[in-house]
């Protein structure tokens, strides 16, 4: 049996799920937040992802001075393509072939969450935040990744107001590809830094 | 204890799921009051009622858990719902749930 | 608000343990690093927390050895990058 005001609710609910509906009917009966604010919100994350950091990295890759406009001010970039990332203070860090850059929060889990979307689980779990800090080659390797002795690893700790975007490299053998060709290759665990972009599937 | 930067850890589980319909709420919940001008819980509330929880909060609550808790504090803090009223509006949701 | 430092500055983190809500993670308090941006001004989380708007910083980018930070490292050339606020860092000695 399905809650009659919440479809897609099933019983029975834990005491924090009858909290939040506690709380959230509260505030609108008070006239403090009415429903539609909080279902615009639901529909406001449903419409991020990591597409639009990928979007965002392709144009990076093809426009060389588009590029440089996203490493000043991260934010407005976005805007330039149409993406609204509301109140979010953006700060993209290029991986170079001298630097490999990793971004973690390890006071909570700050994310760019208006751009990419809710974190994966593993991004807020206490393992990640506690080793990315001071064994970031590790954690890297355990996903995958093994970056070379000469490349710098650079860890940032989204510890204020900024929120990180890794720009990965663009992958080899990907010349004359259009931005939306690009943007296939472009994983959200490249724009977290535990990934490189995919390399192109030999057709 | 939030501050756990370089502290011991052990193997990442990466397992990926979608977060529960009420998560989402409390996700959008939180937005939502942000957006109010002024906003009626900060992120930097948030925070700070997450880590007044206690030692063991990580360990015995969700992620969620942690945010409607740290939420309902900050509105109790500043009078906008009063534990009396959650009480009786908790109790009104679990008569519905029965019927 | 002018900035007390400037890219490319040498500094000290505080060694500072207060308690209440603090965004400057314990490893990095006493540890010496280079400002690598200032990112703007913005209000003081320590008291935001306590919905005090009341108190703009200047907040900065601050790139850390991670050998400073930790002693050792995985190499040599790798660093951490942190927030912090202008009242946590003072000039390195």
């Amino acid at each position: 049996m399905s809650h009659p005001h919440h479809p897609e609710h099933h019983l029975p609910s834990t005491y924090h799920e009858k909290l939040t509906a506690a709380v959230i009917e509260l505030l609108a009966e008070k006239k403090v937040l009415p429903p539609e604010k909080i279902r615009a919100a639901i529909d406001a994350m449903d419409a991020r992802g990591p597409n639009l950091g990928a979007k965002v990295v392709a144009r990076a890759w093809v426009d060389p001075e588009f590029k440089k406009r996203l490493l000043a001010d991260g934010s407005k970039a976005c805007a330039e393509l149409g993406i609204d990332v509301g109140s979010l203070k953006l700060l993209v860090v290029e991986n170079t072939p001298q630097a490999h850059n990793v971004i973690v929060c390890t006071l909570c889990s700050c994310y760019p969450k208006m751009l990419l979307g809710i974190p994966p689980a593993w991004y807020k779990s206490k393992s990640y935040r506690s080793r990315t800090a001071r064994e970031p080659r590790k954690v890297l390797h355990e996903f995958g990744l093994d970056v070379d002795d000469k490349v710098a690893v650079r860890v940032h700790d989204s510890t204020a107001d900024m929120r990180y975007l890794v720009l990965p490299i663009r992958p080899s053998g990907t010349e004359g590809w259009s931005e939306e060709k690009l943007a296939e290759l472009i994983t959200r665990d490249s724009m977290i830094g535990v990934a490189q972009a995919n390399e192109p599937t030999a057709v | 204890m939030h501050d756990l930067g370089g502290l011991p850890g052990d193997a990442i589980d990466r397992t990926e799921h979608q977060n529960d319909f009420w998560e989402q709420r409390v996700d959008a919940l939180m937005r939502a009051l942000g957006t109010l001008d002024p906003p009626l819980v900060r992120t930097d509330e948030l925070r700070r009622a997450i880590e007044g929880i206690g030692a063991d909060a990580f360990d015995s609550m969700t992620y969620y858990e942690r945010w409607i808790s740290a939420i309902t504090e900050v509105l109790l803090e500043k009078g906008v719902i009063s534990v009396n009223e959650l009480s009786g509006k908790i109790a009104e949701i679990e008569k519905r749930e029965a019927e | 608000m002018s900035a007390r430092f400037a890219p490319g500055d040498r500094v000290r983190v505080r060694e500072w343990f207060p308690p209440g809500h603090v965004r400057t993670p314990y490893y990095v308090r006493g540890k010496r690093g280079e400002i690598e941006r200032i990112c703007g001004t913005f209000n003081n989380p320590e008291r935001l927390a306590y919905n005090r708007p009341d108190d703009p910083k200047v907040l900065y980018r601050v790139r850390f050895m991670q050998t400073e930070v930790w002693g050792r490292a995985e190499r040599s050339s790798d660093t951490i990058d942190i927030e912090i606020y202008e009242h946590w860092l003072e000039p390195e000695q």
